[in-house]
């Protein structure tokens, strides 16, 4: 039989299209099912009271504040690291075999489980610092956490810059330094976004980094200072589903929602400030 | 007056040898045109004389380059680039409106006043003969324009910094007859004032611009001498056939 070249090209496609769907569907149905079951429970007193009864009704707001105030403190101590870092291995550091291991170590510590995280920062932040469970240590542990993504996706960021742009700078005489802070930079802000989005996801759904350092399982009142333990969204999450009995399906869905949603705000606004960065970008 | 000074020039990227014991002087208030095949060393030559190929980790060099009577290597570089100005092969205006292209340089230089900027941009766009057309749109971004005026825009981004030297790696390249005969225009005004150091692809180029021509070949420099008897009685015959297109 004489190979058809169309057809080939069509089976090509509906393989390429079927592992696409099967990427999109799970996702689409996570998301439909956690709307459907999570925003029936969805009212003012969810989202401003405290948990009452023993978790069973009541609200969620401690652990709202939690994890806004984590991911905050993560993204605070890892951006400027990470892009300070970032900045380091794309535009100064020579090409040699120490710095090559720097850069797949860090590529692999991506990948390293949360719990590990967890532990580390039980021992440096909480222990070691004597921080104690707090606020702060959990900080630290998501930020150290999100550091690898948010090099990684910067570095990428800073070496996409056509060289070209690097050239003119230095051309017309600018130093290494304002051509990074005047070329460099402003054009790598939608990658190095992209990275803070990507980190800023992870670190408000981890369990196991705050589970040592800072969460709560109960803790009806809002925390003073960032040595305060807190109550984080994901761990109530599981505390609700597995600690505590006959909880509500309406409230752990709700939780989910809350969380879901949380991310998705925090995602919205770094798009939104990516979005007007890239409409600049022209080449 | 000589404005570079080079005796015994080798440079090389790795192993591989880029330029091969190059002597020559440009000199001033002249357009020293560099000819010669791919690989012959002209671009490499050029951004010698500005360090840029120092950026390439791979890049070594060695042999006696002066620049007004200074080692290049001894002198400050951003003094040195900001001396020696460089259009590019194709247009490159940098994600920046109009006015901050042209401004660039001198803001790198620490300058700030909005009046004395804004003096600077027109004098440049002036010299590159872009004022007119883009006078009324100085705010927008500088790749709305077309590409031979994003070129001029290019050469009076470098004439802001008032350098001493241009270097031109071959400007025309991507270019329209039209936009290539502005930008020679703009040229030969410009050595009124500046050396001008240009590599072209473009034999009749060379010819029709430079005061001087220089003809490279596998690194080596083949013959330099006034354009007019290099194109008419070139001495080696190399040289004579490359400008006759016999290769190349």
């Amino acid at each position: 039989m004489k190979k058809n070249p169309y057809r080939t090209q069509n089976i090509a496609f509906f393989f390429l299209f079927l592992a696409t769907l099967l990427i999109v569907v799970p996702v689409g149905l996570i998301v439909v099912i956690i709307i459907q079951k999570g925003l029936p429970a969805i009212n003012w007193q969810f989202l401003s009271d405290i948990p009452r009864h023993g978790m069973r009704a009541g609200g969620i707001f401690p652990a709202i504040i939690g994890t806004v105030y984590l991911v905050t403190g993560a993204i605070i101590f890892a951006l400027p690291i990470g892009l300070l870092a970032a900045i380091y291995l794309s535009e100064y550091s020579k090409d040699n075999l120490l710095n090559r291991v720097i850069k797949l170590a860090i590529v692999n510590l991506a990948g390293v489980p949360s719990v590990v995280y967890g532990l580390f920062g039980l021992a440096l932040f909480v222990i070691f610092f004597k921080f104690g469970a707090s606020i702060l240590s959990g900080s630290l542990t998501l930020g150290i956490m999100i550091l690898p993504i948010i090099i990684t996706t910067s570095r990428e960021a800073l070496e996409s810059v056509p060289q070209s742009f690097r050239e003119v700078s230095l051309s017309l005489g600018a130093s290494k330094w304002q051509t990074i802070r005047h070329v460099v930079l402003p054009n790598a802000i939608p990658g190095i976004l992209t990275g803070t989005i990507l980190g800023l996801g992870r670190a408000a759904g981890e369990t196991a980094p705050i589970l040592f350092t800072v969460a709560a399982f109960y803790l009806p009142q809002l925390p003073k200072s960032i040595f305060d333990q807190a109550m984080a969204l994901p761990y109530h999450l599981y505390v609700i589903s597995t600690q505590v009995p006959n909880v509500d399906e309406k409230i752990r869905y709700g939780t989910a929602f809350v969380l879901l949603a949380l991310v998705l705000f925090m995602n919205l606004v770094a798009i939104i400030i990516r979005t007007k960065f890239r409409k600049k970008k022209k080449w | 007056m000589v404005i570079f000074d080079i005796k015994n020039l080798n440079t090389w990227f790795d192993s591989t040898q880029a330029l091969k014991s190059v002597s020559m002087q440009v000199l001033a208030n002249e357009i020293l045109s560099i000819i010669g095949p791919s690989n012959s060393g002209k671009t490499t030559f050029l951004r010698m004389l500005n360090r840029l190929n120092d950026l390439n980790p791979h890049f070594k060099m060695n042999g006696d380059v002066q620049f007004d009577g200074e080692d290049i290597r001894k002198v400050d570089v951003e003094f040195l680039r900001r001396k020696i100005g460089m259009v590019f092969a194709l247009p490159l205006p940098l994600p920046l409106s109009i006015f901050d292209n042209v401004a660039y340089g001198m803001r790198m230089a620490g300058i700030k006043n909005r009046k004395c900027l804004a003096q600077v941009v027109e004098n440049a766009l002036k010299q590159a003969y872009l004022w007119e057309e883009v006078k009324d749109r100085l705010a927008e971004s500088a790749f709305k324009l077309s590409g031979g005026q994003q070129q001029r825009l290019c050469i009076a981004r470098t004439l802001a910094v008032e350098p001493d030297v241009i270097l031109f790696d071959e400007p025309c390249s991507g270019l329209d007859p039209i936009s290539t005969a502005k930008v020679e225009d703009a040229m030969v005004k410009l050595k009124e004032k500046y050396t001008i150091v240009l590599v072209t692809n473009n034999v009749k180029q060379a010819a029709r611009v430079g005061d001087r021509t220089a003809f490279f070949l596998s690194g080596e420099l083949i013959e330099l001498d006034k354009t007019d008897k290099i194109f008419t009685v070139p001495q080696d015959k190399r040289t004579d056939g490359y400008i006759r297109g016999k290769f190349g």
